[in-house]
């Protein structure tokens, strides 16, 4: 298999999450080489939009192919929510790019 | 358990918001690690890691580019690129020189 047909076998379908769509961000403590921020773990943010695919660096930290390819979104979270001390505007946001593999569904209250 | 290099949350002083010149030997690092990139050899994300197994003891005593620079030397060991004994040794003669950085 030449290595551009192993990337379209290992291309998802689609991503998973849609824009607009309520996430929850795993909150775990894994070891190993680790893209997403511990003050956003266990937080819920929005989808504000799919980025694409991308060879995971969790694994291409570990000199390891990152495939099958992870769905990148960048995902926006309320800054008071983030942070419970925030004192900027109610309406603050970020936005963080996140991988698809350490995304959730967030419960609906 | 937040790891070391894991910085967002914690608190600091105020951002040192002054430009300055990076060194040659810096600028040097930087080429080193696009050239090594280029060729297969090491990817950023490895140098990352690296960075984050150096302890962060070594870690908070470098600058970024020393930390840059001693990731990457260990990852081409690691990888078997350069030996140790090379790279002591051409230490070792680059000490030796008058102008040791031109």
């Amino acid at each position: 298999m030449s290595a551009a047909a192993a990337i379209r076998t290992a291309m998802p379908e689609a991503p998973a999450f849609k824009q607009g769509q309520s996430v929850r961000v795993l909150k775990v403590d894994a070891p190993g080489h680790i893209r997403t921020p511990h003050y956003i773990r266990g937080k819920n943010g929005v989808i504000e939009r799919f980025v694409g695919f991308f060879n995971n660096p969790e694994e291409l930290a570990y000199g390891r192919s990152g495939l099958p390819l992870r769905a990148l979104y960048r995902v926006r979270f309320v800054q008071s929510h983030v942070w419970p001390d925030y004192r900027g505007a109610a309406a603050d946001t970020i936005d963080i790019d996140l991988y698809e593999h350490w995304l959730q569904p967030a419960k609906t209250a | 358990m937040k790891a070391y290099h894991d910085l967002g949350g914690t608190p600091a002083g105020p951002i040192d918001k002054a430009e300055h010149d990076l060194q040659l030997w810096e600028k040097r690092i930087e080429a080193l690690l696009v050239l090594l990139k280029n060729k297969n050899i090491l990817r950023v994300d490895e140098n990352r890691r690296g960075l984050e197994s150096l302890g962060s003891d070594v870690y908070f005593s470098l600058s970024y580019a020393e930390r840059r620079m001693l990731s990457m030397s260990n990852n081409l060991i690691l990888k078997g690129v350069i030996t140790v004994d090379e790279l002591a040794h051409k230490i070792a003669e680059i000490e030796s020189r008058k102008d040791p950085l031109p």
